[in-house]
Order: structure tokens, then C-alpha cells, then sequence
């Protein structure tokens, strides 16, 4: 019995198929917003804390880097979101066909950015 | 690892959690984005609405279940001195029950007209 497995580890030569690219982002997305709780939780604290808090909370919402901050936290919302209901749908056995889980990766990639630009289109970043 | 945040009971954890957040974060996310609050009065109005403040004090302990489950994940599958690992899983820890506690705070203050 071969004792030591032969490993392959080039990060740059794996070429990820979108499946896993997928499944990382849906990780790294993950980080990104358990990394935004404490600021979201106190920002939300001091935003219903009085007009002042509001007011404070609104200005710091609207300056440029953390626009940018929110910006990344949209996406990783929406690609979290979405990759999630696919990534339940495959527990649930749908899609587990190797070509409609690319096709599902694919749709995910391209529906996140899509409904990226729609909410900030409808919305925009802040108030 | 507690039993009751390990393997199964974990992964189930995860898909539960997942399907609340789903809805009242897709809720949130259009309220915001069609009807952002302008003021202070109207984020008040908004969270003090008997069910959007049952959903938001609901939201806290399911959000943070989620995250535990899945920053634990993260850590087990990428901090492998245990350590370390111990040290990173219980700043998140006490840096989520803190958060926690700080929205639930801020919701129920705005309750009492604070």
C-alpha cells in the first residue's frame, strides 16, 4: 500500500472549475460578512440610538472607503445568497448532474453581479 | 467541541439557519433599497413595527448560529495549530455574543421609545 499520496498543490497551475469557484467565493464571502458583524451591530446601535447617532451613522455611511467596504458587502450578500440556495438545492439532490451544476455556477456568477447593479441602481448605497 | 455544535447536528444547523436568514435578509435588503430610511424617526418607526422587531430580535441569535458554524468550519479547515485555533474560535465567540447583545440592546430601547 503506497504510504505517501502523491500531491499536486500549484495553486496557479489547478485550474478550478466554476463549481469550485462557486464554493470558494460562497467562503470567502462568508468571512467578509461575519468579519462586518461588530461594525454592523454597533453602527445599527448608534443609528437608532437618536438623530444624532442617525446623523453620525448616515455621514460615516457616506464617505468613500467605507462605501467601498459596503460595495464588497453587498456582493458578498448577494453571491452568499445566491450560492447558498444553490449549494441547498445540491443537499437536496437538484442539479447534481455535472453539466447543470456548471450551468447553475455559471448562472450564479453572472446573476450576482446583475443584481449587484440593480439594487444599486434602485437604491444606492446608502440613504 | 460540544456535542451540540459538532458533524450533524452542525450541518443541520446551518441549512435551518440559512432559510430564515434568506427571506428576512432578501426583505431587508429590498426595504432598503426601495424605501431607505431618511431619519432617525423613520429607522424608529421601521424597527419598532411589532413584526419587524419580533423578525429582527429573531434574526440576531439565527445570524449568529450561522456565522458560528461557519467560521468554526473556517477554522478547523485552515488554523491548524490548535492554539491558535482555540484562541481565534473564542474572540469570535465573544466578539459575536457581544454584537448580539448590543443589537438586542438597540432594538428593544427603540421599543421603549429611547
Amino acid at each position: 500500500m503506497q504510504t505517501s499520496r502523491p500531491v499536486f498543490l500549484e495553486p496557479w497551475r489547478i485550474k478550478l472549475p466554476l463549481p469550485g469557484v462557486v464554493s470558494i467565493l460562497h467562503r470567502v464571502s462568508g468571512i467578509l460578512l461575519v468579519l462586518s458583524i461588530p461594525f454592523s451591530a454597533y453602527l445599527f446601535h448608534q443609528a437608532l440610538s437618536g438623530p444624532e447617532g442617525f446623523a453620525a451613522t448616515a455621514a460615516l455611511l457616506g464617505s468613500w472607503p467605507v462605501e467601498l467596504a459596503l460595495l464588497l458587502l453587498l456582493w458578498s450578500l448577494l453571491h452568499h445568497l445566491l450560492a447558498g440556495i444553490r449549494h441547498l438545492a445540491l443537499d437536496m439532490g437538484f442539479g447534481l448532474d455535472r453539466p447543470i451544476a456548471r450551468k447553475t455556477a455559471r448562472i450564479t456568477l453572472i446573476a450576482v453581479p446583475v443584481l449587484l447593479i440593480l439594487t444599486l441602481a434602485l437604491g444606492g448605497l446608502t440613504a | 467541541m460540544s456535542r451540540q455544535a459538532s458533524g450533524l447536528m452542525a450541518w443541520l444547523i446551518q441549512r435551518a439557519t440559512a432559510v430564515y436568514l434568506a427571506f428576512f435578509l432578501v426583505y431587508v435588503l429590498i426595504h432598503f433599497t426601495l424605501n431607505a430610511p431618511a431619519d432617525h424617526a423613520a429607522l424608529s418607526a421601521w424597527a419598532t413595527r411589532p413584526w419587524v422587531a419580533l423578525g429582527l430580535m429573531l434574526f440576531v441569535p439565527v445570524l449568529l448560529a450561522h456565522a458560528w458554524v461557519g467560521i468554526r468550519d473556517v477554522l478547523i479547515d485552515y488554523v491548524h495549530a490548535l492554539g491558535a485555533r482555540i484562541g481565534l474560535m473564542l474572540l469570535f465567540g465573544f466578539v459575536f455574543i457581544a454584537s448580539g447583545l448590543w443589537a438586542l440592546k438597540a432594538i428593544i430601547t427603540a421599543g421603549l421609545g429611547g
